[in-house]
């Protein structure tokens, strides 16, 4: 990418490791109501990550009360990212789990890599 | 006073502002621009200034172009562009740089669009095209009906269909300026500005706000 580009860009989150496709992550935003601002947890597995510069995002599913699938999509080097970790590896063969959106209960999970 | 720029396109990202909300922005590398002549009511009869931008080696330009920058001691430039102001505080040799503009000034960015050669109607000017079942056939992007029949007889002058699309003159009005970096000459506005990468811009001041 452009060297100016980059210059411009926000650095690198120190609190988000190394992430990939499968990893069961749990991530703390910071949200503001009014005034004050709290840390909300997100906690799912990740299914898409894309890596560039400012734009980069990943995207994590849960499932929800009454078996409903959320997903949500950060920005990789949003302020309000506060951090993010990562529980456990997947072994996953594809980059991007959408397979799993068909899914639901046992075939849903996702082999342990260690 | 002259708020006027000559720069070049560098690419598009997105910076995060103070709510950490993520903001597109087009990066400008604006200026060093030289005042290289000045129009005076008098003379011209109408009042403009003479920006020039991009440095060259002497020997890009022809014997003309450099003898009207050596009349006030201005480095060779490529390129030369009038911007209108009726009261320009400014001299013939002055430079100026990105700083004219603040963080959350509006400007108007004038540029040429990416050409895209003979287009046609539908990609042109939205045409809708003809049905893609029901019997036809060669009728999915056709124009339709370009006029009416016996009288006039004829498609009046102007009628909308195809031909060549891009590669003018476009000017992007109210454009908030978000970013200006004095130190690399680089100014940053919120959104989209027309031309390729490494594309000719100039930056005014708002016309209409």
């Amino acid at each position: 990418m452009n060297e100016i580009i980059k210059s411009v860009e926000s650095p690198v989150n120190p609190n988000i490791p190394a992430l990939r496709s499968g990893d069961m992550v749990r991530v703390f935003i910071r949200i503001k109501e009014g005034t004050h601002e709290r840390t909300q947890e997100f906690k799912g597995t990740l299914i898409r990550i894309r890596k560039s510069g400012n734009d980069g995002n990943f995207t994590v599913r849960r499932i929800a009360s009454n078996g409903i699938g959320v997903e949500r999509t950060f920005l990789l080097r949003s302020p309000r990212l506060e951090k993010v970790i990562v529980d456990r590896h997947s072994r996953v063969r594809r980059s991007r789990l959408y397979f799993l959106r068909d899914r639901t209960g046992k075939s849903a999970r996702l082999k342990q890599k260690f | 006073m002259l708020k006027g720029l000559i720069g070049k396109k560098v690419g598009m990202t997105q910076i995060f502002d103070d709510d950490g909300l993520a903001v597109p922005v087009t990066l400008i590398e604006a200026g060093p621009c030289y005042v290289t002549q000045l129009r005076l009511p008098e003379q011209d009869g109408y009042s403009a200034v003479q920006l020039g931008f991009g440095e060259v080696k002497p020997k890009r330009l022809t014997g003309g172009q450099l003898g009207h920058l050596k009349r006030s001691s201005i480095p060779p430039l490529r390129y030369l562009r009038e911007f209108r102001e009726k009261d320009p505080e400014v001299k013939e040799g002055d430079k100026v740089t990105v700083d004219v503009f603040v963080p959350g000034d509006f400007v108007d960015v004038i540029g040429t669009s990416k050409g895209k050669g003979f287009a046609g109607a539908v990609k042109r000017y939205g045409f809708r095209g003809g049905p893609k079942t029901h019997g036809q056939s060669d009728r999915l992007r056709a124009p339709g009906s370009r006029g009416a029949g016996t009288t006039p007889g004829r498609v009046y002058k102007g009628a909308k269909g195809p031909g060549h699309m891009g590669n003018h003159r476009v000017t992007i009005q109210n454009l908030k300026v978000v970013l200006v970096d004095a130190e690399r000459n680089l100014i940053g506005v919120r959104g989209a500005v027309p031309g390729a990468k490494g594309g000719l811009l100039m930056i005014k001041e708002v016309r209409k706000q």
